[in-house]
């Protein structure tokens, strides 16, 4: 990688990153709605704690990738709409370098904050320590994976010039194989008949595939979609 | 140094829009390319910065850098402005600097230039039009790239900032740069004339 192409990676990383921190950036939105969904669910259920710890891992999952599917409608189409993504094309850094680095910057500022909060919220729906830690880490391990399948439906929605609840309708069934190995992981490693090891190894080769593939594809479909 | 377009063919939406374009610009010299709504001024800007890929023909810059493409030796000035309402005017321009590379002087001298020295601490979601205008064409002096490819660059500027333009232009072409710029009205400065006729096939 060239001098010049690592430092328009790292200045779109600080710019995303930068305002995402603003008033309006949305940082904090994606950890309130998570908060919100999986306050919801026991109310929803009812008082019956033992459901609750049972099914405390697969609730976090859910809110978790519901909350991250929230700010990827502007991950792509803030840029494309003002003519930042013209400017961003033209720069020495490939588009997919580019690409990685917003990925990169929303994942800091909406799957991290998720994975911190996640052990906190167990504790809402009756997980033990070691619960909530599991839960934390497939979420460590799983939250990059939503965000890079994400990128490929926020570049696709902007191509096609569309926006809104198309890239929800596109990502969603994309992450089933990240929830499904992400809940059978944490479950696994709270007490259950698979090991721990099978499901969370799956889940990180989801995610690194996700890493691999999702700027590329993106890219493409930028690409694309102006000729 | 002398850009080159030759041939260009470009479809857009299915319809014709450039058939085989083909322009010269020269170091220190400025065209204007001219014509009515929809003849294709900005596809041919687009294309030449390689945004769109046209369908035959290619533009290149000679002599020519086999590690930067066209692209990475322009500046594009489209419609829109390439600003975040959340940052400051400083912090804007410092993104695309950094971004954009080459480091050329300072933001503040640019910022200077176009009229912006005071307000370099204000978000950049309080600026007027012309304001924002005023910003992006900071870019163009804080980064130095030496072909500009101007898409209506007077647009949404009062008197002061159109001569103030034409003093940025006119510094830019005396030092060896050259510009392209897509306009309905005169550009004020000396420049060739590119007229685009109706494509054929066009209404």
């Amino acid at each position: 990688m060239s001098g010049r192409a690592k430092s328009g990676f790292a200045a779109l990383l600080v710019r995303d990153l930068r305002l995402a921190a603003r008033v309006g950036g949305g940082a904090l939105t994606g950890v309130l709605f998570f908060l919100i969904v999986v306050t919801l669910i026991p109310f929803a259920l009812g008082p019956d704690m033992v459901l609750l710890a049972r099914i405390g891992p697969a609730i976090l999952w859910l809110g978790a990738l519901l909350a991250s599917l929230l700010a990827l409608d502007r991950l792509v189409a803030s840029d494309a709409e003002d003519g930042s993504l013209d400017l961003i094309r033209m720069g020495s850094a490939p588009l997919e370098l580019a690409l990685a680095a917003k990925a990169a910057a929303h994942w800091l500022a909406t799957g991290l904050p998720l994975v911190a909060v996640a052990p906190l919220l167990g504790l809402l729906l009756n997980l033990d320590g070691r619960a909530a830690g599991a839960v934390a880490l497939t979420l460590l391990a799983g939250t990059p994976a939503l965000t890079c399948i994400g990128l490929i439906g926020a570049a696709l929605a902007v191509a096609l010039r569309r926006g809104g609840l198309l890239t929800a309708v596109l990502v969603l069934p994309l992450t089933v194989p990240v929830l499904i190995f992400g809940v059978s992981a944490a479950n696994a490693a709270i007490g259950g008949t698979v090991p721990f090891g099978a499901p969370f190894a799956i889940l990180c080769a989801l995610s690194l595939v996700a890493i691999v593939t999702g700027p590329v594809a993106a890219a493409a479909a930028l690409r694309h979609g102006d000729d | 140094m002398i850009l080159r377009a030759s041939g260009l063919v470009c479809h857009r939406g299915g319809r014709l829009v450039l058939d085989g374009v083909s322009l010269d610009v020269a170091g220190g010299g400025a065209v204007a390319v001219t014509g009515r709504n929809g003849a294709g001024k900005s596809t041919l800007l687009r294309v030449i910065a390689g945004l769109i890929r046209p369908d035959a023909g290619a533009a290149v810059l000679e002599p020519s850098d086999p590690d930067r493409s066209v692209a990475e030796q322009a500046h594009y000035l489209g419609h829109r402005d390439p600003l975040k309402p959340a940052l400051t005017v400083r912090e804007n321009l410092d993104f695309w600097r950094a971004f954009l590379g080459r480091e050329d002087g300072g933001s503040e001298a640019a910022l200077e230039r176009v009229g912006l020295g005071d307000l370099a601490g204000l978000p950049a979601g309080y600026l007027s039009a012309g304001q924002r205008r005023r910003l992006s064409l900071a870019r163009l002096l804080a980064v130095r790239r030496p072909v500009w490819l101007l898409d209506e660059p007077a647009s949404a500027l009062d008197a002061a900032g159109q001569e103030m333009l034409r003093r940025v232009m006119t510094a830019h072409l005396e030092g060896g740069g050259l510009i392209l710029a897509a306009t309905h009205g005169p550009l004020g400065i000396p420049a060739g004339e590119f007229h685009l006729g109706a494509p054929a096939g066009g209404p």
